[in-house]
C-alpha cells in the first residue's frame, strides 16, 4: 500500500533536486567570461542528459542493487533497465514506491556530475566532457553512492554499501557522496587540464552576477528536497532538517561576508552567493544530526573556512575555475567532520559527537568516510582524465580557448545586444556563401 | 567646419546637453566609450582576487559645427562637464572637409 503523503513529498522533492542542476548552470554560468558563458551552462545540460539516462539503464542498479561483495558494489545485473520496479512493491504497513525512489536519487546522481564541470571552465571540449561525465558516474558516483546511500534492509535480504552499514559514518544526504567526491573530483581535473591561458595574469572577472544569485536561489530553494527530501517521508525528520538547512545557510553567508569584509574591505554579492552554497553544502551531511543552533555554528565556521579556502588555488597554483574545491571539497569536508563534533542524541540522527558527550566514536567514523571517498575519487578521476587527455584529447586548442569556447566549440553567442552588424543567413549546408563583398560590408 | 569630440564622465552628461542646447547646438552622436587617463582604472574584488581594471565607462559626444563656433561650444561642454576631480575627460577639435544631410542632399554649412 503506498503511503501517499510521503511519495508527493518525495515526488516534489525529486523535481527540486531536479531544478539545481539548471540553477547550477546559472550559478556557473554568470561567473564565467561572456566568451564562454554558454559551454559552462551546457556542461550541466550535457550531464543532467546523459546520466537520467545511465542512471535508468544501469546505474540505479549499481548504487540500489544488492550487495556484491564488502559493501563496495551493487549488483549492475539485478535493476538493468529499472526490470521489475514498475509494479507496486509497497507492504501493507505502507511504503514508498521503489520509482519514487529511483526518480528522487537520480538527480543526485546528474548534479554530482554536473558540479565537477566548475573546475573546469573555458578550455574543456564538450565531446570528452561527456565521455568523462559517463565514465566517471559509471565507475565512482554508482560505487559511492552505494557506499553512503544504500542501507542494508530491516531482515537482511539485502546488502548496502560499507559506509551506510559497516563504517556507520552519517551523511544525510550526500556531504561525501556528492560533495567531498565531485570536489575531488574537481581538483584532479584541474590538474590533468592545466591551467586557463593567462590564468593569475588576465582579468577573469565574472561577467554577470545577477545570473549568479539568481542560480544560488535556485540551488537554495533545491536543496529543500535534497537535505528534507533524503529523510524519505513527510516527516519530522524531514522538518528538523528543513529548519537546519535554512539556518545553516544563512549563518554560512554571513561568515562569509564577514571574512571577506575584514580581510578585502568589501562585502560582496559573489561573496553572499558563494557563502549559500558553502552552508548548504556544509549542513547537507550534518542536517539530520545537529540542533538548529549548531546549524548555526556549522554554518558560521563553514562560510568562514571556504571563504579563505577559495584563495588556496592561486597560492598552491592550480585553475580550479570556479572554486569547486574551496566550496564543495572543503564545505563537504567541514560537514562531514563537524558531525563528530557537533552531533546531539536530540536530533533525529540520534548520535552524540565529541562536544555533546560522545566521544570520538562519531568523529573518526566520520572521518574514515570523508578521506575514503576524497582518495577514491581523486585517483580514479585523475587517471580517468588523463586517459581521456592522452587518446581523445580533453583540452580544446589555444586558438579556440583565446578567440572563446561559445563560438569554437558550440557555433554560438551567449548574447546578442547589437542592432548593427549582425550579418545574413542561410539552411544550415546550403552552398550559398556570402560573396566577399557583402562580408566586408557587413561585419562590423 | 570643425568636430568637437568630448569625453566625459557619464553622469555629466545630461548638465553638457542642457548646457549645449541652451548654446543652441540642435545634436550630437553619443556613445558609450571606456578609457582612462591620469586616474588610471579601479579595483574590483571576487572571492578574495583582486582584479585591477584598466578601463572606466565614460561617454563620448562628437558635435560638428561652424569654424565660428568651436571654440565656445569646447567651453560649453568643458564648463557644464567639470566637477574639479581627476577623470572629467578631454574636449578637442578637429577640421571637418564636408557635410552631407543624407536626407536632402543638402551640403556643409547648410546640413548642419
Amino acid at each position: 500500500m503506498v503511503n501517499t503523503g510521503d511519495t508527493a513529498w518525495i515526488l516534489t522533492s525529486a523535481a527540486l533536486v531536479l531544478l539545481m542542476t539548471p540553477g547550477l548552470a546559472l550559478f556557473y554560468g554568470g561567473m564565467v567570461r561572456v566568451k564562454s558563458v554558454l559551454n559552462m551552462m551546457m556542461m550541466s545540460f550535457g550531464a543532467l542528459a546523459l546520466i537520467a539516462v545511465l542512471w535508468v539503464l544501469f546505474g540505479y542498479s549499481i548504487a540500489f542493487g544488492n550487495d556484491v561483495g564488502a559493501g563496495l558494489l551493487g549488483d549492475p545485473a539485478e535493476f538493468l533497465g529499472l526490470r521489475g520496479l514498475m509494479e507496486d512493491t509497497t507492504s501493507e504497513s505502507g511504503g514508498l514506491p521503489a520509482m519514487a525512489f529511483v526518480g528522487f536519487q537520480s538527480v543526485f546522481a546528474i548534479i554530482t556530475v554536473a558540479l565537477i564541470s566548475g573546475a573546469i571552465a573555458d578550455r574543456a571540449r564538450f565531446g570528452t566532457w561527456m565521455v568523462f561525465a559517463g565514465i566517471w558516474a559509471t565507475i565512482v558516483y554508482f560505487p559511492v553512492a552505494h557506499w553512503v546511500f544504500a542501507f542494508d534492509s530491516g531482515d537482511g535480504s539485502v546488502i548496502g554499501g560499507w559506509i551506510a552499514n559497516d563504517l556507520a559514518a552519517i551523511d544525510f544526504a550526500g556531504g561525501t557522496a556528492v560533495h567531498i567526491n565531485a570536489g575531488a573530483a574537481a581538483l584532479a581535473l584541474a590538474l590533468v587540464l592545466g591551467k586557463r591561458r593567462g590564468f593569475g595574469r588576465e582579468s577573469m572577472r565574472p561577467h554577470n552576477l545577477p545570473l549568479v544569485m539568481i542560480g544560488a536561489g535556485l540551488l537554495w530553494f533545491g536543496w529543500f528536497g535534497f537535505n528534507a527530501g533524503s529523510a524519505l517521508a513527510a516527516d519530522n525528520t524531514a522538518s528538523v532538517v528543513w529548519v537546519n538547512t535554512l539556518v545553516a545557510t544563512a549563518a554560512a553567508t554571513l561568515g562569509w561576508l564577514a571574512t571577506e569584509r575584514v580581510r578585502d574591505g568589501h562585502a560582496t554579492s559573489l561573496g553572499a552567493a558563494s557563502g549559500v552554497v558553502a552552508g548548504l553544502v556544509a549542513i547537507t551531511p550534518a542536517c539530520s544530526a545537529l540542533s538548529p543552533v549548531g546549524s548555526i555554528v556549522l554554518g558560521l565556521v563553514a562560510g568562514a573556512l571556504c571563504a579563505l579556502a577559495v584563495g588556496l588555488k592561486y597560492r598552491l597554483g592550480y585553475d580550479d575555475s570556479l572554486d569547486v574545491v574551496g566550496v564543495h571539497l572543503v564545505g563537504g569536508l567541514v560537514g562531514t567532520i563537524a558531525v563528530g563534533f557537533l552531533a546531539t542524541s536530540a536530533a533525529p540522527a540520534g548520535v552524540a559527537g565529541l562536544f555533546y558527550g560522545g566521544g570520538v566514536d562519531q568523529l573518526w567514523r566520520q572521518s574514515v568516510g570523508a578521506v575514503a571517498v576524497l582518495a577514491f575519487s581523486f585517483v580514479v578521476t585523475y587517471v580517468i582524465g588523463t586517459l581521456l587527455q592522452k587518446t581523445i584529447g580533453f583540452r580544446i586548442s589555444e586558438e579556440d580557448e583565446v578567440t572563446g569556447i561559445d563560438l569554437t566549440v558550440h557555433a554560438e553567442s551567449g548574447y546578442d545586444l547589437h542592432t548593427a552588424g549582425a550579418g545574413s543567413s542561410r539552411p544550415v549546408g546550403s552552398a550559398t556563401q556570402p560573396s566577399k563583398v557583402n562580408e566586408g560590408s557587413v561585419s562590423a | 567646419m570643425k568636430l568637437v569630440t568630448a569625453v566625459i564622465k557619464p553622469h555629466k552628461w545630461d548638465d553638457v546637453r542642457e548646457a549645449l542646447e541652451t548654446f543652441g547646438v540642435t545634436g550630437m552622436t553619443v556613445t558609450e566609450a571606456s578609457g582612462y587617463g591620469r586616474q588610471k582604472g579601479h579595483t574590483e574584488v571576487y572571492r578574495g582576487a583582486e582584479y585591477d581594471v584598466a578601463l572606466l565607462p565614460k561617454v563620448r559626444l562628437e558635435i560638428v559645427v561652424d569654424d565660428a563656433d568651436a571654440a565656445d561650444v569646447v567651453d560649453v561642454v568643458a564648463k557644464s562637464a567639470s566637477t574639479g576631480q581627476i577623470g572629467d575627460g578631454k574636449v578637442w577639435v578637429t577640421n571637418v572637409e564636408a557635410v552631407v544631410r543624407v536626407r536632402t542632399g543638402e551640403r556643409d554649412a547648410a546640413a548642419l
